[in-house]
């Protein structure tokens, strides 16, 4: 059997569940905006903002992009974020990310996925992972709000949902959410969505799509 | 500074106390014999055990029969309400129908909820702003199939107090068994069991500044449960499995001293931590106390602050050698927030911004003076980095006076 992540940290005397790349993100994070005053200011000559998440959750990301003059490359991305150290730490990556090497191109900051900040991060506790991802939602938010800005409609990326439960709207995203929050079995997700409780002839699907995520996530 | 002065989390766990070291020491490797061998050596351990027994009773105010060591204040806790479910219903045939309350440590809850799945009832108390069960809404919940009532002593997360002798008055009026979850209290609170009026009440030594892995279980005489663990028929044939010597003299000396200091104790630890709630609530706006503000545990200052979630403060503070807790989602197994916050009627946004500091013996004026100085400035800059701000007007409610005119809250 894998020893569990959290295990193998404190077996191997670790201070806390973060290695020292998500620590120095947290403690000292780059590209984020210093305070309301700062945010305010930045805003006013932002290619585009984009802002995910809520305190009731427990998290919440505003990220602000400026792209450059012919729209291809990110110049600069700033941001600010409540949450707890994943979650800093993972904006604070991310934005390295994609300002990086002189910038990163659009349609590939596009494609940036938590795993792979997760990676650059050198990992993240399992059961931290899910406080990782709002960074690409956000980004992407703000992407979307720059072509539109811009005049680039076109250009827009809409994340697709599908309806899964028919009765109570229940969507594949719906379920994505909550196996990145924790869910692992169909139990879990019905406790946090009521998916299939109603609508009993989707639960084959759902059962599938579990297993998806959670291989996509965790896997 | 001690180190030790700056340990805010003695409802988690205490340092065992030096003299309690001092006494467990000898029963590792000198006097190790069996308390049920028949020899000199196992007479001394029988002795030790006696003895303990013998000194724990006095403190509890019982007859040392009525006390049954077992290995944890959670398996005390399980061994009551299971013990006593099974019993009561398997047994004698009677209800399967429990009382508890939202705010209880899992120990209770998880056991409950594993009784519901056997077929049991469960009823879930609501507790008010303050933590507290409602006397009249308990009255009305008991019926005929009811067998017991579990009630915590002190609550482990916000420190408040429930009204425990007259619970026990409206339980025995109704002829309903009545156990109290007393681990968070036993250092703080009186433990007379005939002056509370209790038929079980679970202990452990591990808040006491006595050793892990041991506890109790008091178990009124005449009242009688089915076993968790068979075997050897140790413990009245209660909870079979060797007698933990060491640790059970551990506990016994852990109590002992306890019981001796309680007083003055209580007096220094409710000063500071009325020093450390004023120094909070007066410096860093959007904040409020959570819990009762008179009947709580001397030594528990539980405090929601806005606009800030309680893991980032929590490493920020361990990073400054201050060790804290949180009622965060971000800290819990489940990924949930605190229940017991959340039970409290407070919005989801208080319990991700909950801090708990839990003082100790080991506690200064100089420990609290600088968590007092330094935790604003953390707050100050996770409050910088966050993009939340939510309007003090909308807590305004939950604010202290204090802290309404420093959050720009008009009256």
């Amino acid at each position: 059997m894998e020893t569990h992540v959290d295990v193998k940290a404190k077996v191997e005397g670790k201070k806390w569940f973060y290695n020292d790349i998500v620590k120095k993100h947290f403690f000292n994070p780059k590209n984020f905006l210093k305070d309301e005053a700062a945010a305010k200011e930045y805003g006013k000559t932002a290619s585009g903002v984009g802002q995910v998440g809520s305190p009731a959750c427990g998290d919440m990301m505003k990220m602000w992009i400026k792209v450059d003059k012919k729209g291809n490359k990110i110049k600069e991305c700033k941001w600010q974020t409540f949450g707890c150290a994943s979650a800093i730490g993972s904006t604070s990556m991310l934005s390295v990310m994609v300002t990086e090497k002189g910038g990163m191109k659009i349609e590939d900051a596009l494609k940036i996925k938590p795993q792979d900040i997760a990676n650059r991060l050198k990992g993240l506790p399992q059961r931290k992972f899910h406080c990782s991802v709002l960074g690409d939602k956000a980004l992407r938010e703000a992407i979307n709000n720059y072509f539109r800005k811009s005049g680039k409609e076109d250009r827009v990326v809409v994340q697709g949902a599908k309806i899964i439960d028919k009765i109570l709207k229940i969507t594949d995203k719906d379920i994505e959410e909550a196996v990145l929050e924790g869910a692992k079995t169909l139990e879990d997700v019905q406790k946090k969505t009521k998916v299939g409780i109603k609508d009993k002839s989707c639960i084959p699907e759902v059962e599938q799509l579990i297993r998806f995520y959670i291989e996509k996530y965790f896997g | 500074m001690d180190k030790k002065s700056t340990y805010f989390d003695n409802a988690a766990t205490t340092p065992v106390d030096k003299e309690v070291v001092k006494a467990m020491l000898p029963y590792f490797n000198q006097i190790y014999g069996n308390p049920g061998s028949m020899h000199s050596e196992g007479l001394k351990g029988k002795q030790a055990l006696d003895s303990s027994r013998e000194t724990i009773s006095k403190i509890l105010n019982c007859e040392p029969e009525e006390i049954i060591f077992t290995g944890s204040g959670t398996e005390s806790i399980n061994m009551a309400i299971k013990g006593i479910a099974h019993h009561q219903n398997k047994k004698l045939g009677k209800g399967n129908h429990i009382i508890t309350q939202k705010t209880e440590h899992p120990a209770v809850l998880e056991t409950c909820e594993f009784l519901e799945k056997e077929g049991y009832e469960v009823t879930y108390l609501d507790v008010d702003r303050y933590g507290l069960i409602s006397l009249d809404e308990l009255e009305k919940a008991i019926k005929s199939e009811t067998i017991l009532v579990s009630i915590m002593y002190a609550n482990n997360e916000i420190g408040t107090i429930q009204p425990i002798k007259e619970i026990s008055e409206i339980c025995k009026k109704n002829k309903v068994l009545f156990h109290t979850d007393a681990c968070q209290a036993s250092e703080y609170l009186n433990l007379d069991v005939k002056n509370l009026g209790v038929d079980l009440m679970s202990l452990n030594a591990s808040k006491v500044y006595g050793p892990k892995g041991i506890g109790l279980l008091f178990l009124r005489k005449g009242v009688t449960l089915t076993p968790l663990i068979h075997g050897g028929g140790q413990e009245r044939r209660l909870r079979s499995g060797t007698e933990n010597i060491p640790l059970i003299v551990g506990f016994a000396k852990a109590l002992e001293i306890a019981s001796k200091d309680k007083g003055l104790e209580c007096e220094r630890l409710t000063k500071l931590s009325n020093k450390l709630i004023d120094g909070i609530l007066k410096t860093i706006p959007k904040a409020f106390l959570n819990g009762h503000p008179t009947k709580r545990l001397p030594n528990n200052v539980n405090i929601s602050i806005l606009d800030i979630e309680g893991e980032a403060a929590l490493l920020y503070l361990d990073k400054e050698g201050i060790c804290a807790s949180t009622g965060s989602a971000c800290t819990s197994k489940t990924l949930d927030p605190s229940h017991v916050i959340l039970a409290l009627g407070l919005p989801y946004e208080a319990a991700h911004g909950s801090m708990r500091f839990t003082l100790g013996k080991n506690t200064t004026k100089e420990g609290i003076e600088k968590l007092i100085n330094l935790f604003p400035k953390i707050v100050k800059r996770l409050r910088d980095l966050s993009p939340v701000n939510l309007k003090a007007e909308d807590f305004k409610e939950y604010l202290s006076e204090d802290n309404k005119k420093i959050s720009g809250v008009n009256k």
